[in-house]
């Protein structure tokens, strides 16, 4: 295979992990609050269909964006009211909501299985950006609007997430929400705020699955991204370029698990499709685990502390507690 | 806000003059068969012709209710298994992977034993059945221990690695089905070969209910009452659930009674995949659990843990689940009905608690 090619088999890749890049975006930013959205399978599809039907009702593409959008932030206010108001276990709640919301979409999509709708427009290449030698063709040239809304999505999470005020408030909340509570910072409204801008991000990436890169619905149609987003998020230490980076990471994997398909004949389709969330997983459980530091206790002091902090990451301390807030 | 304004935030003391707690699970409960009607609303269909649908659908014929058995029978064990995850505060996800792998495993057994075409062999079948289920259960246990093992040495949350070991389980059945296993002629999602009729579990009459499978699964409930009730390990386990760190320093071996726990979740949910092989699809197909798995802990969150109650609402979900087969074929809706309404039930069982808990008139003033 000539390069040419393979740069853009791995472009195509990139843009079409575009929507879990949304997820995995939206469920830091909720996890960076000390809240646990696990609803995210559900959301994900309800999302999908949702945005599918108000964009084939309205035919207008945006609209069924803002759709999916609303349906994400109502189901984040539900595991916020439950998680945070009613100090309910959020395990629990978004668990219940995975679901309920997948089969919800299954029941309430049924009319639009496999129709034709309105897509998001075509892809073009961004002037200038494109000529960057391997960087330009890789991602700056196979992409739609999502994708680059993508990219600065997660520019601007990073920015606001360490650069701004807000953003310390932010992973202050999470980390440490009695001291935040004491230097006045609103928690509980807070953290739902986070919690629904979360579940926002996760309609939209639902409503892009359905709208653009998987064009239609059909039962199930996002089945495992939602799992595969939680997972990414924790891949990612809760890092927002980090966890986009494991959002591509897994694009790639699905598109090379669709070549070492054509490679391999013998072992069935199938098998392929299920390789990359178990991949995923995998890295998941090797980053994250004590095993690793074991490993690494062989190496010299200076390179094992740096390794150490390049993969290991720590969850946010107050992740899934409740706030006791008198 | 900033600096001295924590004082004015704080909220006074819970009221004391609430409802009785009971008042806000009762009005939850309302509120959620409310949306349920709602739902079927938007469908374009009515509420009460769906519900009548569904009731005639489980209960019309003997046929229907022996599906419901056969519904419920790996859904108790199921269920019962997660009682003890869930006593000791894990979330096991992994019980779907637990089931495929146990069904995985009862397949290879029956496949070993009888190889295709053969019709004798070391042991008669019902012998060969009883090791296939056995060995289901042992496969559930290494799944089970797996993302146990994981938890407890490998500090990962139980929740993705029983997530991950579901999707590797799938994978495993999807890859004999579609290679080693493969039917002659052509592989299809249809799944392996069906085994021979004397391979499969003997029936009540010509219902799909098999006597086995459902004494299997009202045994593992029985003794799970038992278990959580009047003996010291379900204590332990109770305390482990509360208070990891307290029930470690006051001697409870917390790591053994978490494996424990992971151990008898995967034996019942093992042995629920291998009835599902030798009891209901005599095959291997990819969706082997039915999503029973998932079903099983919405029934054990509903109850809140508490074992008495698993029998009558594991019998309406599985009621639920079989009376909406109908919808399909006669008002032509998506049978993903039964999902929607166990889901919405249990959703506001969890609120109404959690209303009870903030809103609630305490006993004492």
């Amino acid at each position: 295979m000539e390069s040419g090619q393979l740069l853009i088999i791995l472009a195509t890749a990139i843009a079409s992990a575009t929507p879990l890049v949304f997820a995995c975006i939206g469920e830091t930013i909720t996890e960076r609050a000390g809240v646990i959205n696990l609803s995210a399978e559900g959301t994900i599809m309800l999302c999908a269909m949702v945005g599918f039907v108000a964009a084939k009702t309205a035919d207008n593409v945006w609209l069924g964006f803002l759709a999916a959008a609303i349906v994400g932030a109502l189901i984040a206010l539900v595991v916020a009211y439950g998680a945070i108001t009613l100090k309910q276990s959020q395990i629990a709640i978004g668990f219940v909501l995975a679901l309920l919301c997948s089969d919800l979409s299954a029941y309430l999509g049924n009319p639009y299985v496999r129709i034709p709708g309105p897509t998001v427009p075509p892809r073009f290449a961004i002037p200038l950006l494109q000529d960057i030698p391997f960087i330009g063709p890789l991602f700056f040239h196979e992409g739609d609007v999502l994708v680059y809304a993508g990219y600065a999505l997660v520019g601007v999470t990073w920015l606001y997430f360490y650069r701004t005020r807000g953003g310390l408030t932010l992973r202050a909340i999470g980390e440490q929400p009695a001291a935040a509570f004491a230097r006045g910072h609103n928690v509980i409204a807070l953290r739902y705020a986070y919690t629904v801008i979360g579940g926002v991000l996760m309609g939209i990436a639902g409503a892009a699955f359905s709208l653009d890169f998987k064009a239609g619905w059909s039962y199930r149609h996002t089945a495992g991204y939602g799992w595969i987003a939680l997972a990414i998020v924790i891949f990612g230490g809760w890092n927002p370029l980090r966890a986009a980076l494991g959002a591509y990471l897994f694009g790639v994997l699905q598109s090379l698990a669709g070549v070492a398909q054509s490679a391999i004949p013998d072992v069935p389709t199938q098998a392929f499709t299920v390789a990359p969330f178990v991949l995923m997983i995998l890295a998941l459980v090797l980053t994250s685990s004590d095993w690793l530091d074991r490993l690494l206790s062989y190496l010299p002091v200076n390179v094992r502390r740096s390794l150490a902090r390049a993969i290991h990451t720590a969850p946010p301390a107050a992740l899934g507690r409740p706030f006791e807030q008198d | 806000m900033e600096g001295t304004a924590a004082p004015q935030t704080m909220n006074p003391p819970a009221p004391i003059a609430g409802l009785p707690p009971t008042v806000y699970r009762i009005g939850a409960f309302v509120i959620s068969l409310i949306l349920v009607a709602l739902v079927i609303f938007i469908s374009g269909a009515s509420p009460a012709t769906v519900i009548g649908r569904m009731v005639g659908g489980a209960f019309g014929t003997a046929d229907q209710i022996g599906r419901v058995i056969a519904t419920l029978s790996p859904l108790l064990l199921c269920a019962a298994g997660l009682v003890y995850t869930f006593n000791a505060g894990l979330y096991n996800l992994g019980v779907e992977g637990q089931i495929t792998f146990g069904a995985i495993a009862a397949t290879w057994t029956l496949r070993l034993l009888y190889p295709e075409g053969a019709t004798a062999s070391l042991l008669p079948p019902p012998a060969a059945i009883a090791l296939a289920i056995l060995v289901g259960g042992v496969g559930g246990i290494a799944w089970g221990l797996l993302a146990g093992a994981l938890h407890v040495y490998g500090r990962i949350s139980e929740i993705f690695a029983g997530l991950g070991l579901n999707f590797a389980a799938t994978g495993i059945a999807i890859y004999l089905i579609f290679g080693p296993w493969k039917r002659p002629g052509v592989a299809s999602l249809s799944g392996t070969q069906p085994f021979d009729e004397s391979l499969w579990l003997g029936t009540f009459g010509r219902t799909e209910a098999t006597p086995v499978a459902l004494a299997l699964g009202l045994m593992a409930l029985i003794i799970t009452i038992g278990v959580m009730r009047n003996t010291y390990f379900g204590l332990r386990l109770r305390a482990v659930g509360r208070n990891l760190r307290a029930a470690y320093v006051l001697g409870v071996p917390a790591r053994r009674q978490l494996l424990s726990a992971f151990l008898i979740c995967g034996l019942f949910a093992g042995v629920a995949g291998a009835l599902q092989v030798v009891g209901v699809f005599h095959r291997l197909i990819p969706n082997i659990s039915s999503n029973l798995g998932f079903l099983g802990l919405l029934v054990v969150m509903l109850v809140n843990f508490d074992p008495l109650w698993i029998l009558p609402v594991a019998f309406f979900f599985s009621a639920l689940n079989i009376g909406s087969l109908q919808l399909p074929l006669s008002l032509g809706l998506e049978s993903s009905l039964s999902g929607v309404i166990q889901g919405l039930l249990v959703l506001f069982a969890l609120l109404g608690r959690g209303l009870a808990q903030k809103y609630g008139r305490k006993p004492e003033g």
